[in-house]
């Protein structure tokens, strides 16, 4: 039977992935930042996952405003990266999982998440970026990858305590499949941070903090928030916390810290790191 | 009163962009979307005019792309991912966006993350 090993939540931002591209890891900018990730694949390396089910939101390069799914779960081969218009150097693609995808989206239909499935998929930096961070230069050949893209574009938003729910949905659905595999959930994006608007550059440290100690013992509490109360707490792309409550929604209802890390400013963005695993 | 029954007002400075904004900016957004293709980022700086031409902008988006003006193209339906990619044509960031509809400087702009370190 598939095995769950845990779940990371990370942040994503475009600019992490231009600095892993110009080797910058080392900069005093950057150094902050990059210090927080080494414990985490020191986690992956011992917890070795086959599949990483990949849970983030689309920033305009598969999915245009003609057609907007709330939920698309990748059901291909392989997933491609492309030109998102401003300079982020492309990378290779990443391996699917046909196999898991199908029995997710089987599972979450007749669970009553009614899901888009894709066999063609571009994926952007939102999935990208945190493989590169927890895989640098691809350390784990043959990884394979499952995506789950949320709609963070266009409001009506998933609510948090919806995507949660959509997190519990996929862990029974992981927990079901035949195959001997072992998968990792990694949610992504956050924390607190704004783009748009004379608000932009809005960052809500002492929220990111409350929510970094929530999602560990309490992530019911961070459900009751509604996507408006997200958005004024942590701006409009904070948002994105969705995706840290669907991967916390994968694990059981006491989990095990085994790290985290937060570090002002990445470009615009309150960067967050979390790896939860289900307690002994 | 649960969370999903209280009325939410509006957050100063931030736009939700909902159905209205969605369907007001669809030409805009759909431009914007098309500068994922290196080809149609040079068509555009090639002919501007043309190249809103073939979208249908109506006056207020065609003058906020005219003007560069970040606010005026969220005003007229714009979503900031797309706008990303209209900015990224001229080597424009998210801090260079941020410092222009805050109204600083780009140094000032990133001063202020700075300091929401703490």
């Amino acid at each position: 039977m598939a095995q769950l090993v845990g779940a990371i939540c990370t942040s994503h931002i475009p600019a992490i992935g231009h600095a892993i591209a110009r080797g910058q890891q080392q900069d005093p900018y950057w150094q902050p930042f990059f210090a927080g990730y080494p414990r985490a694949r020191e986690w992956l390396t011992a917890a070795n996952p086959d599949v990483a089910v990949m849970v983030y939101n689309d920033h305009g390069l598969n999915f245009f405003l003609d057609k907007m799914p709330t939920f698309a779960i990748g059901a291909a081969t392989e997933y491609r990266n492309a030109d998102e218009g401003w300079g982020l150097p492309t990378v290779a693609p990443y391996l699917g999982d046909p196999g898991l995808s199908w029995h997710v989206i089987e599972s979450l239909v007749a669970d009553e998440f009614d899901v888009t499935s894709c066999q063609e998929m571009l994926v952007d930096h939102a999935f990208t970026v945190p493989l590169e961070l927890l895989w640098p230069g691809r350390s784990r050949p043959g990884l394979r990858t499952v995506p789950v893209c949320l709609n963070t574009i266009q409001h009506p938003l998933p609510s948090p305590m919806r995507c949660f729910k959509l997190g519990q949905a996929i862990g029974r659905a992981i927990a079901s499949y035949p195959q001997n595999i072992r998968a990792v959930v990694i949610g992504t994006g956050g924390l607190s941070h704004q783009l748009d608007g004379e608000r932009a550059g809005f960052i809500n440290k002492a929220f990111d903090l409350m929510c970094l100690e929530k999602i560990v013992d309490d992530p019911l509490a961070l459900t009751r928030y509604t996507i408006h109360d997200l958005v004024l707490l942590a701006g409009t792309q904070g948002v994105e916390l969705i995706s840290w409550l669907v991967a916390r929604g994968t694990l059981a209802a006491h989990v095990t810290m085994v790290h985290s890390h937060y570090h002002v400013p990445v470009s615009n963005t309150a960067a967050g790191l979390m790896v939860l695993q289900n307690a002994a | 009163m649960s969370a999903q029954e209280r009325t939410p007002v509006d957050i100063p400075g931030t736009y939700m962009f909902d159905g209205v904004f969605a369907l007001k900016g669809y030409p805009l957004n759909k431009m914007c979307y098309s500068f994922n293709a290196a080809a149609n980022r040079a068509a555009f700086l090639e002919d501007e005019d043309t190249y809103c031409a073939r979208f249908g902008l109506n006056d207020e988006q065609r003058d906020a792309v005219r003007r560069r003006d970040v606010l005026a193209l969220l005003e007229s339906g714009g979503n900031v991912y797309y706008l990303a990619k209209f900015a990224g044509i001229f080597g424009l960031g998210v801090q260079d966006i941020g410092a222009q509809q805050t109204g600083m400087s780009v140094d000032a702009f990133r001063a202020k993350l700075k300091a929401a370190a703490g």
